[in-house]
C-alpha cells in the first residue's frame, strides 16, 4: 500500500480545534473531564449528522436550508408513530408501530422531503437556496399540523435510550454519529456516486458530458441530507424525551458553519466529511467553553459569528499564498 | 542590430523571475517597450507571456528583477498604481460589466461627480461620447455592453484604457475573437495610438499580424526571453523557430490507412431551435463514418457543427429527430450515458467549461467516464486509478509532475491531452473531436494530430470539427461541409482544395 499524503487543507481546522481544547483545559478545570467531554461529544453529534448531509449538498454547489425543519418533522413523526401508532379516523384504521418501524418511517419521511427538494431543483431548476427555503417553512408547517402545536412527550425508555443511553462506554449519539461519519466518508471516497458529487460541484457541465446522470445524483444528495436530518431529529427527540414542534430552529446555520469552518468551499467541488466533523467539533467546543467560562449567551452568539468569519478569512489568506 | 542602441524604452523589464509552486513561470526575462511602436511579444502557450504582462500591469507584485519606467526603478503595489503612471492592460477576456452601459463601463471606478456628490451622468456620457468619437466609434453610449458585438466591446475597452493618461497599452491577443473587418478597424486604431506616442505591447499567436503591425518583437520560450529584434530584421520563419526551439520540418504527415466498414451512420438528423419554434439548427443531416477513417466537418461559426455532435451525443433529445446506426445496428441515444455505452466519445470544444473538472487531479479526470475500470470489489481503488493515469500520462506525453496534480495547473495542450485520455479510457469506437487544437501551441497541436492519426489506424472512426482549414485538410480522409444547419458538400482527400471547401461552406 502506498502511504497516503496528508491533506493540509484538513490540517488547519484540526490545529484550531486542538488549540481551543488546550486553551479550555487551561482556562477551566471542568472542561477536560470525562463527563464534560462526553457531554460535548453528545451535543456535537446532532450537528455532525446534519452537517455530513450538508457537506454533500454544498460539495455539489448547492445549499440546504430545510434541515432544521426536517429534523423537527421527523422527530415528531417518530415520536408520534411510536407513541400513538398510525391512526386514520376516516377509515377506522389503527396500527401500532414498533420502535424500529417508527424510526424507519421517520427517516423515510426525511428522505422524502429531501427528495422533494431535489425534485424541485432538478426538474424545475429552482435554485437550491429557494427550494430549500420553501421546504424550511413547509416542513415546519407539516410538523405543526402533525403535532397540532404541542410537544409529544413521555416516549419511554426504549426510545430515549437512543439519545441518553450508553453502549460500550460511549453515549449512543456518539456511536450513531461515528457510524454516520464512517458510512459517509466511505461513500464519498470509495463509490462512484461520491466521486460524481465532487465532479458535479467542480464542473457540472463536464460531469454531464462525461455521462454522469447529474439530476439523479443531485436528488440522491438531497435525499441523504433529508434522511440525515432525520437521524438528528431522532437524537434530539430521544435526548429530550419529547418531540418539540420548534425543535431544530436555526440548526441549518450551525451546520453550514461547521461545513465552512471545516474547509468545504461554498462554490462546490472541494471539501471533505472529516473537515466538517472537525468544524462541528470547533463549534461544539466553542459553545461548551463559553458556557463553562460563564460568558453571557448574548456574547456567545457574537463570538460564534466572529469565529466563522475568522475561519473564512484564514482560509482565503492561505489560498492566496 | 539591437533597437536599444538609438531608442529609449518607456518601460523596461530587467531579469524578471517569477516562480509558481514547482515551476519557473519567468526566468530572467528582459523586455523593452518603445514609445510610439508596436512591441509584439510572441511565444507558445505557457511561455510566460501572460505572467510577464501581469507583472508589467501590477497584477503580480512579487517577483525578482526590476521594472524601469523612463530609466527609473518602479514597484507597483497594485493595478491602480500601474495605471496611474500610464500602464493599462486589455485582457484577452474582456473585463466589462455586460448589464451596464458603455459610459458606465468606461468610467467604472472613476465616475465624474457633481457638486452634491452624486454621479454626473451628463458629463460622464459626454466624455464617453468624445472618447469614442476619437476612436471613430459613433454610438449611443447608454447602450448596454451586452448588446454590442465583441469587436465593439473591445473598442470600449480601449476607450476605457484611454480614459486614463495612457502611455503603455498592453493588448493580450486582441484579435482572437474578431472578424476580419473588426480586426482592420482595430489595426487602424493602433496606428493612430502609435502616432500619439503610445507604446503598444501586443501579444499574439498570429504570425501575419507580426509583419503587418509590429515594429519590435520579443520571443519568449519556456519562461525565458530568447530574442528581441526589430521586425524588419527577422523573418517569420526564424521567429517560429525561436518559439518552438527547433525547426518545424517534422510537421505532421498523415499515414495512409485502409478504411473499414461503416461504423456510424446518421440519417435525417434535425434539431429544432426550441420546442415552439419552427426554426431549425440542423436540418436533415445524413452522413456516415467508416472504421479507420477520419471525417472532417468544416463550416463557419454558427453552421451547426457543435450542435450536430451534441445532438448525436444525446444532449438535445427533446428537440431532435433522426436515426443513428452503429456497426449496422440502430441505437437509441437519449443521454450522454447512452452515447458512451454505444461507444461514442465526445471531446468538446471548450475544455475548461465542458471537458474538465479543473480542481480535480489528472487521474480523477481521466477516470471520470470509465469509473467501472478502477473499481475493485465495487469500490474505487486509488492504485488502479493512478496506474491508469500513469499509462496515459506516458502514452500521450502529458507534462506534469504527478498524476495527482490538479488539471487547473496544466497548460492548454496538456489539459487537452487529459481530455483525450479520459475518453480513450472508455475504449471508444467512434471519437468526436470539436476544435481539438483550439488555443494550444504548435508542438502540442502536432502531438494531437499524431494521436488522432494513431487512433484511426487502430480502427476508431474519427469525426473532427475544426475552423482551421489547413488543419482539417491535414488530418481528414474526407471532409463534409456545413452551412446554416445543412450539409453543403463532400470531398475526398484527393479532391481537397482550400477554395472548393471554403466555397461549399460559405452561405449562398
Amino acid at each position: 500500500m502506498k502511504k497516503r499524503k496528508i491533506d493540509f487543507s484538513n490540517l488547519q481546522p484540526l490545529i484550531a480545534l486542538i488549540i481551543m481544547a488546550v486553551a479550555m483545559t487551561i482556562l477551566s478545570e471542568n472542561f477536560a473531564t470525562r463527563d464534560n467531554l462526553f457531554n460535548v461529544a453528545r451535543q456535537i453529534s446532532v450537528n455532525v449528522c446534519i452537517s455530513v448531509g450538508m457537506t454533500m449538498v454544498i460539495l455539489t454547489g448547492g445549499i440546504d436550508l430545510s434541515v432544521g425543519s426536517i429534523l423537527a418533522f421527523t422527530g415528531a413523526i417518530a415520536a408520534g408513530l411510536f407513541k400513538n401508532g398510525i391512526e386514520m379516523q376516516g377509515i377506522n384504521l389503527f396500527a401500532g408501530t414498533t420502535l424500529f418501524g417508527a424510526i424507519w418511517i421517520a427517516l423515510a419521511a426525511g428522505a422524502f422531503l429531501g427528495w422533494f427538494n431535489g425534485f424541485m431543483i432538478t426538474k424545475f431548476k429552482v435554485p437550491p437556496f429557494v427550494a430549500t427555503l420553501a421546504m424550511l417553512t413547509i416542513a415546519r408547517g407539516l410538523t405543526m399540523l402533525y403535532t397540532k402545536g404541542f410537544p409529544i412527550t413521555q416516549l419511554g425508555d426504549q426510545f430515549t435510550y437512543i439519545g441518553t443511553g450508553w453502549f460500550l462506554g460511549m453515549p449512543m449519539p456518539v456511536w450513531i454519529s461515528i457510524i454516520v461519519i464512517s458510512l459517509a466518508a466511505f461513500f464519498m471516497n470509495k463509490t462512484r456516486t461520491g466521486r460524481y458529487i465532487y465532479a458535479i460541484g467542480g464542473n457540472e457541465r463536464a460531469a454531464l458530458l462525461s455521462g454522469v446522470n447529474v439530476n439523479k445524483v443531485l436528488v440522491v444528495v438531497y435525499m441523504i441530507a433529508g434522511a440525515l436530518a432525520g437521524v438528528a431529529g431522532l437524537l434530539v427527540t430521544a435526548r429530550l424525551d419529547s418531540a418539540q414542534p420548534n425543535a431544530g430552529l436555526g440548526y441549518e446555520l450551525d451546520s453550514i458553519a461547521a461545513v465552512v469552518i471545516g474547509g468545504t468551499s461554498l462554490s462546490g467541488g472541494k471539501g471533505s466529511i472529516i473537515g466538517t466533523v472537525i468544524g462541528a467539533g470547533i463549534i461544539g467546543v466553542l459553545n461548551n467553553g463559553l458556557v463553562l467560562l460563564n460568558v453571557s449567551p448574548f456574547w456567545q452568539q457574537v463570538i460564534k459569528g466572529l469565529v466563522i468569519l475568522l475561519a473564512i478569512i484564514i482560509d482565503k489568506i492561505q489560498k492566496e499564498k | 542590430m539591437k533597437a536599444s542602441a538609438n531608442e529609449k524604452a518607456v518601460i523596461e523589464a530587467r531579469k524578471i523571475t517569477k516562480r509558481f509552486p514547482g515551476v519557473f513561470a519567468l526566468n530572467q526575462v528582459d523586455l523593452r517597450v518603445y514609445a510610439g511602436k508596436v512591441n509584439a511579444v510572441v511565444g507558445e502557450n505557457g511561455a510566460g507571456k501572460s505572467t510577464l504582462m501581469n507583472i508589467l500591469s501590477g497584477v503580480y507584485t512579487e517577483y525578482e528583477g526590476e521594472l524601469l519606467l523612463d530609466g527609473k526603478k518602479v514597484e507597483f503595489k497594485n493595478t491602480a498604481e500601474a495605471r496611474q503612471v500610464g500602464i493599462s492592460i486589455i485582457h484577452q477576456e474582456l473585463q466589462l460589466v455586460p448589464h451596464m452601459s458603455i459610459a458606465e463601463n468606461i468610467y467604472l471606478g472613476q465616475e465624474p461627480l457633481n457638486r452634491a456628490g452624486f454621479i454626473d451622468y451628463k458629463k460622464m456620457e459626454e466624455n464617453a461620447r468624445a472618447l469614442l468619437s476619437e476612436l471613430e466609434f459613433e454610438t449611443n453610449v447608454r447602450q448596454k455592453i451586452a448588446s454590442l458585438r465583441i469587436g465593439q466591446q473591445q473598442i470600449v475597452e480601449i476607450a476605457k484604457a484611454l480614459s486614463f493618461d495612457v502611455r503603455v497599452l498592453i493588448m493580450d491577443e486582441p484579435t482572437s475573437a474578431l472578424s476580419e473587418s473588426e480586426t482592420n478597424t482595430l489595426f487602424k486604431l493602433i496606428e493612430s495610438l502609435k502616432r500619439d506616442g503610445v507604446a503598444i505591447v501586443y501579444i499574439t499567436h498570429k504570425m501575419n499580424e507580426l509583419t503587418q503591425l509590429a515594429d519590435y518583437v520579443t520571443v519568449l520560450r519556456d519562461g525565458r526571453s530568447v530574442r528581441e529584434s526589430a521586425v524588419k530584421n527577422i523573418s517569420v520563419n526564424d521567429v517560429v523557430k525561436l518559439m518552438v526551439g527547433r525547426d518545424i520540418k517534422d510537421f505532421f504527415v498523415k499515414q495512409p490507412h485502409e478504411r473499414g466498414d461503416v461504423r456510424l451512420k446518421v440519417e435525417n438528423m434535425s434539431l429544432k431551435k426550441s420546442r415552439k419554434s419552427e426554426k431549425y439548427l440542423l436540418r436533415d443531416i445524413s452522413f456516415d463514418v467508416h472504421a479507420s477513417e477520419a471525417l472532417g466537418i468544416y463550416g463557419l461559426m454558427g453552421a451547426g457543427r457543435t450542435e450536430l455532435f451534441e445532438t448525436i451525443f444525446g444532449l438535445h433529445t427533446t428537440l431532435a429527430s433522426g436515426t443513428v446506426c452503429i456497426d449496422g445496428k440502430s441505437v437509441n441515444i437519449n443521454s450522454p450515458d447512452d452515447a458512451i455505452n454505444a461507444g461514442i466519445a465526445l471531446i468538446p470544444e471548450d475544455r475548461k467549461h465542458d471537458g474538465l473538472v479543473l480542481n480535480m487531479a489528472i487521474s480523477q479526470n481521466i477516470s471520470l467516464v470509465s469509473m467501472e475500470k478502477i473499481l475493485k470489489i465495487g469500490m474505487l481503488n486509488e492504485t488502479l486509478e493512478q496506474n491508469q493515469a500513469e499509462k496515459y500520462r506516458e502514452k500521450l506525453n502529458i507534462k506534469s509532475y504527478s498524476s495527482s496534480q490538479p488539471v487547473m495547473k496544466l497548460s492548454g495542450g496538456n489539459q487537452q491531452k487529459v481530455v483525450v485520455s479520459k475518453w480513450l479510457a472508455t475504449d471508444p469506437k467512434i471519437l468526436f473531436l470539436d476544435e481539438p487544437t483550439r488555443g494550444i501551441d504548435v508542438n502540442a497541436k502536432n502531438e494531437i494530430y499524431k494521436i488522432i492519426d494513431d487512433l484511426a489506424a487502430q480502427g476508431i472512426a474519427i469525426v473532427v470539427v475544426s475552423s482551421e482549414l489547413p488543419e482539417i485538410m491535414a488530418i481528414s480522409d474526407r471532409i463534409i461541409t456545413m452551412c446554416a444547419g445543412k450539409l453543403t458538400g463532400e470531398f475526398f482527400r484527393r479532391e481537397f482544395s482550400e477554395e472548393k471547401i471554403l466555397h461549399a461552406a460559405l452561405p449562398k
